[in-house]
């Protein structure tokens, strides 16, 4: 739920994935785009079209539900009897660390008998050279393909999906990963395998330019699908177009990434602090005896180095960016948001449910039941692991309506100072979250995975304990504080990506002074042939 | 995903049960032990129960499979069943309302500004533009009028307050499914909510969720250079029946559904003999089966609705969709093949895998390996849907600087190589194997299990088919992949679409280059 900024980082990295391609390709299994009252995230590879739910809105009327609420003559549902949920401790992993600082978890499931694992290495795309921006997303593609000296990747291919297994491997913002998963009975073998890789790559040129051609794909497709380059380039504005945290890849950068580069990032990480992962049907006394086999032996691991990444938050104006085969504009609403660390991050959860956690959110309310003027709406104040994610409400309508919904979402926005929250709202907000916080841990492999990002980013094992006590304690002054502490409208950017000559009347109504026009074209490397032809 | 990606994989699914069945007979996850676990029960209305007993946490899922979607929807009505299920979020006669008898009234009246509205604006001849601007503000002040008594979302707001998750639904060409998660202390006010709107749903706030599907349509389909592509594909390649026909609706359509058109739809399609309703999670069927009989008895009954009578007619003349625009190559083509019950269904599932199924698979390999053509390139089927005859498609992304001809010329020799030489032993055991584990990997997520044993008993009659399906998947021959193969893909028989890059209009008018 309260992923938006999270996602959105992420996002900011879309076009490495690729984006617009993936969606119909996941459509194999042959329907029709589906229609839901709710968009969804689709298949990994894409962007979020909206993380947590696409939820929002209400403008400075408010009031509606509320006042009729009370009108309201009976409500059969209160009647029906909720009895007291079933006992449910959820089963912890066991967690060992080894004396070279590496960090084991073994969480056994032996429902269905497959074991799956995963070794997550500190070290992503925000900490590579930028002028060869795309290197981790390269390397965790040709890493896997690549193979190692014993078995090159193809070889690998056959023999893993003879067995209907896998071992991949991917490059992430602030982490790479590699990760496998089989039948119990292969669990020996495929481990043996993934181990090999970690240790003993071996980079094959031909596999990093089938990886280049992959990304360069996407770069030159990035402008193709409008929610991408919304998402993408907003977070530009938040950010900073150089930050590690937006920069992206282009042909010359990808270009630039030699074969040593890969084994240099290679050597660089893996001395990192690596937290091993294993879910599944094993026998706990002889996978922690394997596990220690693989392990222990390594050197002591380094301490990653701290980033000191200076955060800055948008310039206050309007950004606009034409797309002339729309007929609806993407707004993006964007400012700073915080960490997790901020012991106010539950206050703001809060404040998130109420302006565009769900259904009966303000955004929702407003713009799409009441006003009719969006599918898509919903946003929030962002909260990371370890950097300030975004704040962020995204509202997507018919070319003729953006001045009205836009004003409708930053009224929605402003109106968190200005129109204080009721006892009801907090209320709903705290049932919203509350009754439906087991659902961050009701499977093994949900706790498994939650334990690895606390100790990734070096948070307590009993952080949502913590987290949903401090939710529980929230008051309607501590709410009400918060959104006077962290929401302040004139500080926000506004991006319009949309057909411009359908925008009637355009942005100049909204009154946030001149309209910035963003440049997205693709550079495209010279080809001295080429320019001499056009001559 | 908020593309209709579950028949197929539903199907994969059925097929590794069966395997598995063979391999790991003794496991827990086999077809008895399922047997044991699940429970179903058809009540006096025609609506089948399913329970399936699952305790690993206090939560569960459920999910309402209607029979019936967007392939139903009448003439001139395209994107009705797909209006209809947003409307199943506004309420009841009981919930969204204050005061139920008076929004009644005012309901009707909208109903009848609308008539109204629309008879002047349809009117070919002597359209009154005057008129036709007294009869909107009338339309709009009755549903103001109706809208004040209105409680805003009060059927999500409730299931939210109750720990829902996942709330959403999906409307296909074939079906409509109504789904979410719950913590198990919830189970009877989960059965009150759902069964309270499909029997008593309030044609509430009509136009203006008529307002949002609109831009839902302009984000999926307009706006999106795929969403475009593949509607222009289904539209050529279909020309009798329905499933060539936008799902979420032509634009003109669409925006002219009315309320009235979307309760019939309602009235005659969600009956208890078109609906199963499956359950999943930590529930016991002798405590659970009781309370939802009550509370699902109150679905009216009626008729299961007749059956379509459009078949599609034979393709005998090959068929391309050229769009050119401002954006990158895509290549798609497609062949007409049989619906989900031909006996060779499992036949066209061992194709897609031995084409598409990851880096070992034949279109990646040649492709995207060896030529360095594609970026990515996949056989599927069935699309739109498997109720009726869909498509066995393909689909291809041109790395930079090359062609949706290449991609065509590549797909085709693989195609010919199918026909000509048999798969290899490794080949189709891979397929089964994977089949087989995949389908076990589903069998630990309780809304993916509703989903599924919803799917399969309303398209089989019974949910056990899941798993005796993969009888069907061990018994493929690489004989029968070459006949099948043969018959499929003919060229009388393809449709193709493609994009092709053109400067966009703005860069043309000023005489630029791209």
């Amino acid at each position: 739920m309260n992923q938006i900024s999270e996602k959105h980082l992420s996002g900011a990295k879309a076009p490495f994935e690729f984006g617009a391609v993936a969606a119909p390709v996941r459509l194999r299994s042959g329907q029709a785009l589906k229609s839901c009252p709710v968009t969804k995230q689709s298949g990994a590879g894409t962007k979020p079209v909206f993380a947590a739910a696409v939820l929002a809105g209400a403008i400075c009327c408010a009031l509606l539900a509320p006042i009729n609420l009370s009108a309201q003559q009976s409500k059969p549902w209160e009647k029906i009897p909720v009895p007291r949920l079933h006992e449910f401790k959820p089963q912890q992993p066991k967690r060992i660390q080894l004396k070279n600082g590496i960090v084991l978890f073994l969480q056994e499931d032996h429902e269905l008998p497959f074991v799956s694992g995963s070794v997550l290495i500190p070290g992503g795309a925000r900490d590579e050279d930028k002028a060869k921006t795309g290197l981790v997303e390269l390397y965790g593609q040709a890493w896997r393909t690549s193979g190692t000296a014993k078995l090159s990747g193809d070889a690998m291919d056959d023999l893993l999906e003879a067995k209907a297994a896998h071992i991949e491997t991917e490059g992430g913002e602030e982490s790479t990963a590699l990760s496998w998963d089989s039948l119990k009975g292969d669990a020996d073998q495929v481990f043996s395998l993934a181990v090999d890789l970690l240790l003993h790559p071996k980079f094959n040129p031909e596999k990093l330019a089938l990886a280049q051609q992959q990304v360069a794909t996407g770069i030159v497709r990035r402008n193709d699908e409008v929610s991408e380059i919304a998402e993408r380039e907003s977070a530009k504005l938040v950010y900073g177009a150089d930050s590690p945290y937006t920069r992206q890849p282009e042909l010359a950068t990808v270009g630039a990434v030699t074969v040593d580069d890969l084994k240099a990032w290679h050597d660089r990480t893996i001395g990192g602090k690596l937290i091993v992962a294993i879910g599944g049907d094993f026998d706990p006394v002889a996978m922690e005896a394997k596990l220690r086999a693989a392990f222990e032996a390594l050197p002591p691991v380094k301490p990653t180095a701290p980033r000191h990444d200076a955060f800055a938050g948008p310039t206050p104006g309007v950004s606009f960016i034409d797309k002339e085969d729309v007929n609806q504009s993407n707004v993006e609403i964007v400012g700073l948001g915080t960490d997790r660390h901020n012991p106010d991050v539950p206050k703001l959860a809060l404040m998130n449910d109420i302006l565009g956690g769900g259904f009966s959110s303000r955004l929702i309310q407003k713009v799409r039941t009441e006003l009719g003027l969006a599918y898509a709406v919903g946003g929030g104040y962002g909260f990371a692991y370890d950097h300030p994610a975004a704040f962020r409400v995204m509202v997507i309508t018919k070319s003729a309506s953006t001045v009205d919904a836009t004003k409708a979402a930053l009224g929605e926005i402003a109106g968190l100072t200005t129109r204080d929250f009721t006892q009801e709202e907090l209320d709903r907000a705290k049932d919203n979250i509350l009754n439906s916080f087991l659902f961050r841990y009701d499977s093994r492999e949900k706790v498994l995975a939650e334990q690895e990002r606390l100790e990734f980013y070096g948070y307590p094992a009993n952080y949502l304990e913590t987290y949903q006590d401090a939710l529980k304690k929230v008051t309607l002054a501590d709410l009400n504080a918060a959104a006077k502490k962290y929401i302040h409208p004139g500080k926000l950017a506004v991006l319009v990506v949309g057909n411009g000559p359908e925008i009637k009347p355009g942005l100049d109504e909204l009154k946030l002074g001149p309209v910035h026009t963003v440049d997205i074209t693709i550079p495209m490397p010279k080809q001295p042939a080429e320019t001499e032809k056009k001559q | 995903m908020q593309s209709r990606g579950f028949p197929w994989i539903w199907k994969s699914f059925a097929a590794l049960a069966l395997a598995m069945l063979a391999w790991h007979g003794a496991q827990a996850q086999d077809l008895k032990s399922f047997e044991q676990r699940t429970t179903t029960k058809v009540l006096p209305n025609g609506l089948t129960l399913i329970v399936c007993e699952r305790p690993e946490a206090p939560v569960f899922s459920y999910s309402t499979f209607i029979d019936a979607g967007d392939v139903n929807d009448p003439s001139g009505q395209s994107g009705l069943a797909h209006m209809f299920e947003h409307l199943a979020f506004k309420g009841t006669s009981e919930i969204g309302t204050t005061d139920w008898a008076a929004e009644k009234v005012a309901l009707v009246k909208v109903e009848a500004a609308n008539d109204a509205y629309e008879a002047e604006y349809l009117k070919a001849v002597g359209r009154d533009p005057k008129k036709l601007a007294e009869l909107e503000k009338a339309f709009k002040a009755a549903q103001d009028e109706a809208h004040k008594y209105v409680v805003q979302n009060q059927f999500w707001e409730v299931a939210e307050r109750n720990g829902a998750t996942g709330i959403n639904a999906e409307t296909g060409l074939d079906d409509t499914m109504y789904f979410w998660s719950m913590p198990e202390n919830r189970l009877e006010l989960w059965a009150w909510l759902e069964s309270s709107r499909l029997a008593d749903v309030a044609p509430r706030e009509f136009y203006k969720e008529r307002d949002v599907v609109m831009e839902e349509r302009r984000m999926r389909t307009d706006s999106n250079p795929i969403g475009r592509l593949f509607e222009q594909f289904v539209a050529t390649a279909y020309v009798a029946h329905n499933y060539g026909r936008s799902g979420v609706g032509w634009p003109s359509e669409v925006s002219q559904i009315s309320a009235t058109e979307a309760m019939a739809f309602h009235k005659k399609y969600y009956v208890g003999s078109n609906i199963v309703v499956a359950v999943v999670g930590d529930v016991k069927a002798s405590e659970t089966m009781p309370v939802l009989e009550r509370y699902f008895s109150r679905v009216p009954a009626g008729p299961k609705p007749e059956e379509m009578t459009t078949v599609e007619p034979k393709q005998f003349a090959e068929k391309t969709v050229a769009i050119h625009e401002a954006t990158q190559p895509i290549y798609i083509e497609g062949y007409h093949r049989p619906d989900y019950r031909d006996p060779d269904d499992a036949v066209y599932d061992a194709i897609s895998d031995i084409f598409s199924n990851g880096r070992v698979s034949r279109l990646y390999r040649s492709l995207v390996r060896d030529q360095q053509i594609a970026a990515e390139v996949e056989g599927f089927s069935p699309y739109p849907g498997d109720k009726y005859p869909g498509l066995y498609c393909f689909f291809a992304v041109p790395l930079p600087g090359h062609t949706p001809a290449e991609m065509r010329d590549g797909i085709h020799k693989e195609i010919e190589k199918l026909k000509t030489t048999d798969v290899t032993d490794d080949e189709l055991a891979m397929f089964k194997n994977r089949t087989r584990a995949d389908l076990l990997r589903g069998l630990a997520d309780n809304q993916g299990l509703a989903n599924v044993l919803a799917e399969y008993q309303t398209r089989f009659g019974d949910w056990r088919e899941l798993f005796l399906q993969l009888d069907k998947v061990d018994k493929v021959t690489k004989a029968d992949i070459r006949r099948v193969a043969n018959t499929l893909f003919e060229a009388s028989n393809r449709t193709s679409a493609w994009i092709e890059t053109a400067a966009p209009a703005a860069q043309k008018n000023a005489g630029g280059a791209q």
